[in-house]
């Protein structure tokens, strides 16, 4: 355990009294008795920012839950002290338990639009807590809220309280979440990933209106993420998680410049990568694969698409990226087949492609495979996975029995997977496990082209490492041409030979990577790259100043 | 001892244990029946006795004889009932889940104008009509249960339509019934097996009931329902003759809801445990 005193730095207000003290905390599965969390301390003082950082399973949610004595089902809190000015709330009773919650400590979830109540007004929801406690009435409450809204920059402030969830953005929802937390002034908020489910260029805003509320009303925070440049802006300090014990902690400048332990400096170096790695040039061959000529698509009479053009050549990868909306998954979609455009035409290998899916022929549809975002719905969790990868082997090849194990085995060791795994299910893998397997089971129809739809985006940064690694093998190894989806501007730095960038469903450039991000930018092209947070303590300062200086300009 | 992943409760042990014993006294109890199953031994509503442990029915049938024979009858109609019924409502509820579309409008409407009927009254017709044979009772009231059936797998293979790895059995090329058999029912079978107790029970039920009406069961097999009735009037003399009929059916219903409810449960909580307040 570090101790705060032993590294005087500037910016660490360790001189603030400790408000929050856990000691010693463990936590266990209420079955089975494995350790979810061991033996970790975290000291809090006033008005300080710690972020808690590591990748899915290190038990930082966890942690941030236990600071309210709180446990998700499945999990019970087995040993420790969990102090609140002192007072160890795992001995109050649970009256006293709920009487802390909510107005000392309050907590801001992941996901916004699935914490709130469809059915209540935003601000019915923001004064819920401070009237429940007794601490304000109605209309103090309201006036508070309002406020809270105009320091979080929300829209129409006066009556932005009115709408319902529905009627706000996710941005607009994390941040009236933001204020459902402050609504009461609590001492300290936990932030469970805040902005993880935003557009970079939503992640800014929130990041910065959730700086500045803590700084305006000195609020102390654990800010849990796994992005460590995000939490580089934020936090005072930072404490590395993994496997549920602690790896280090320290200002954010120690752990990201002299990080002490090994799993930190893979942690910095993995987002340092991008700057370094590029999609190697030679492999890409002159046929063209897939050419994609004028496409326009809508669901309905809604246009999502609109005039879009896009060739692959073999060998080549082609990144989509943009912001969720921006209809770079319904491209995707056409592609494939699942949603026939309104107008364009799709050429496959110089012939021109049915438009839908029920139209292409068995060998059409197998020479292109799609591996989705997330594979734990991608799979069948009720399938071994000799079914899973011998089905195309079987359905594309007419093989049996023998024959299919066979392919199967090597299918798995391409994808460098343990053959004895044919046999298990999906849940007995881990995240970046089950992608490989999607990419195995794409792998399986032997196709020219796959499309890749988030490939990483579900996945820890390590783990979105290794798979990279992998389809980068594998185009190299099979000559395989790739689609790419994405919004992570690191991935496409890294695995792309050419990016289009998409916005409101049109194509805003389209050529060599290192031609789009070296500019000179389109203006969306450039508001997307500078969202992107960089590993450096400042780098939010610098955009607001940026920003300001900007605004300056134009008004001058 | 688990099942299906998961420990069982007292009151779900309680009710297999229930289920069992009922199972085998319909395939196995005619076999060490005291009586065969029309054999008049005594007179008109003897008394429990050590010839007849139950008392005799009211053409001194023995009681116990009956009730023996009627749960093979009463089980096994609902039990071919209720299957006959999943089968026909998981197929069309499935399949209009995955094509959509209009198959999914014309067989969801023709499902809606069936429920809008009250479900006994519509029995009553196809029964009056057709005569009550034990083909036609199972026919009938299994085509007419599958609409419940329907509605439910319908709704489940909504879910599991839009998920990703049947969008990719989808993109691969598989046809409709491969989908349904091998990416969507082994997904759906939980929801399913509990509903199957569930409706197990409402049409046991059901054929009780329709018995009692006369039109269920024909004399002289023996069934739980129809045994109710015959001995109804024995109430009037204070004896005990149709409470036996009345409790088998109370107790194999109770014992099914018990399982049924444990099932229900674990679906709920599929981690078993309750958040630590």
């Amino acid at each position: 355990m570090t101790d705060n005193t032993q590294k005087p730095v500037s910016n660490d207000k360790s001189d603030g009294k400790i408000i929050l003290q856990i000691k010693g905390l463990r936590l266990e599965a209420v079955r089975g008795g494995a350790v979810i969390v061991d033996n970790v301390d975290v000291t809090l003082h006033a008005g300080q920012v710690l972020g808690l950082i590591g990748e899915s399973g290190a038990g930082k949610s966890t942690i941030g839950l236990s600071a309210m004595a709180y446990a998700r089902a499945g999990v019970h809190i087995a040993g420790g002290a969990i102090e609140i000015d002192g007072v160890n709330i795992r001995e109050l009773n649970a009256a006293g338990r709920r009487d802390v919650r909510g107005k000392r400590i309050a907590y801001v979830a992941q996901s916004a639009s699935a914490a709130f109540n469809p059915a209540h007004t935003i601000m019915d929801q923001v004064c819920e807590a401070p009237t429940i406690h007794g601490l304000m009435s109605r209309q103090e409450a309201e006036a508070w809220a309002r406020q809270l809204f105009k320091s979080l920059d929300l829209p129409d402030h006066e009556t932005f309280g009115d709408r319902y969830p529905h009627q706000a953005s996710g941005g607009q929802l994390q941040r009236a979440m933001a204020a459902m937390a402050m609504s009461c002034r609590p001492d300290i908020l936990v932030l469970d990933e805040p902005t993880t489910a935003l557009d970079v260029t939503t992640q800014i805003e929130v990041l910065i209106l959730l700086k500045s509320l803590i700084r305006e009303y000195g609020s102390a925070a654990l800010y849990i993420t796994h992005d460590l440049a995000v939490v580089a802006q934020v936090a005072d300090r930072i404490k590395v998680l993994r496997h549920g014990k602690e790896v280090e902690e320290g200002t954010v400048d120690q752990v990201l410049q002299a990080p002490r332990e090994e799993y930190t400096r893979m942690l910095v170096e993995v987002r340092g990568a991008a700057a370094s790695e590029r999609a190697v040039q030679s492999s890409v061959k002159d046929e063209v694969i897939l050419k994609v000529e004028h496409i326009d698509a809508a669901y309905g009479s809604f246009k999502v698409v609109n005039d879009v053009s896009l060739d692959v050549r073999r060998g080549e990868t082609v990144a989509v990226v943009g912001e969720s909306g921006s209809g770079k998954s319904t491209l995707a979609r056409i592609i494939t087949g699942l949603l026939p455009p309104v107008a364009g035409s799709i050429t496959f290998k110089g012939a021109p492609l049915p438009k839908s899916l029920a139209e292409r022929s068995k060998d059409l549809k197998r020479q292109m495979q799609l591996v989705y975002q997330i594979p734990d719905v991608a799979l069948n969790p009720r399938q071994r996975l000799i079914e899973t990868i011998g089905r195309p082997v079987s359905f594309y090849f007419g093989k049996t029995g023998a024959e299919v194990r066979k392919r199967a085995e090597e299918l798995m060791e391409l994808v460098e997977l343990p053959k004895e795994f044919l046999s298990r299910r999906p849940t007995e893998l881990s995240g970046g496990q089950k992608q490989r397997v999607c990419v195995a089971r794409a792998l399986a129809a032997d196709p020219d082209l796959i499309i890749l739809d988030e490939p990483t985006s579900a996945l820890d940064p390590l783990v979105a490492e290794e798979i990279l690694k992998l389809l980068r093998k594998l185009q190299a190894e099979l000559g395989l041409s790739y689609v790419l989806i994405t919004h992570d501007l690191d991935v496409v730095h890294r695995i792309a030979h050419r990016t289009a960038v998409m916005l409101r469903g049109s194509f805003v450039a389209f050529d060599k990577t290192d031609a789009i991000f070296e500019g000179p930018y389109h203006p969306y092209t450039e508001q997307l790259v500078t969202a992107v947070p960089v590993m450096r303590s400042d780098w939010l300062d610098g955009v607001l100043a940026k920003r300001a200086a900007k605004a300056k300009a134009a008004t001058a | 001892m688990r099942i299906l992943g998961h420990k069982p409760t007292v009151t779900a042990w309680i009710g297999m244990a229930i289920i069992v014993v009922n199972l085998a006294i319909a395939i196995f109890g005619p076999a060490f029946a005291p009586y065969s199953e029309s054999q008049t031994v005594g007179a008109t509503w003897d008394e429990p006795s050590m010839q007849m442990l139950l008392g005799a029915d009211q053409i001194g049938r023995d009681m116990l004889t009956r009730l023996i024979y009627g749960a093979r009858m009463t089980i096994g109609v609902a039990l071919a009932t209720t299957a006959l019924s999943f089968f026909i409502g998981i197929t069309l509820g499935f399949t209009a889940a995955v094509l959509g579309g209009w198959v999914d409008t014309i067989i969801s409407r023709l499902v809606d104008v069936i429920l809008s009927i009250p479900l006994l009254i519509l029995a009553l017709i196809i029964l009056g009509v057709f005569g009550s044979s034990i083909p036609v009772l199972i026919v009938t009231i299994a085509v007419l249960d599958s609409t419940r059936v329907f509605r439910l797998s319908r709704a489940l293979g909504m879910n599991l339509t839009v998920l990703e790895y049947v969008e990719a059995a989808r993109l691969r090329g598989e046809g409709t019934w491969w989908i349904i058999r091998r990416e969507i029912l082994p997904n759906a079978s939980a929801p399913l097996l509990s509903e199957f107790g569930l409706r197990f029970c409402f049409n046991f039920l059901f054929i009780a009931a329709l018995s009692f009406l006369g039109l269920g069961i024909q004399p002289p097999f023996a069934d739980w329902g129809g045994m109710v009735r015959e001995n109804s009037a024995a109430i009037n003399f204070g004896m005990l003759a149709p409470i036996w009929p009345a409790l088998a059916i109370t107790i194999l219903t109770v014992g099914v809801n018990m399982v049924v409810d444990w099932l229900l449960s674990v679906e709920a909580r599929p981690s078993g445990a309750q958040a630590e307040m």
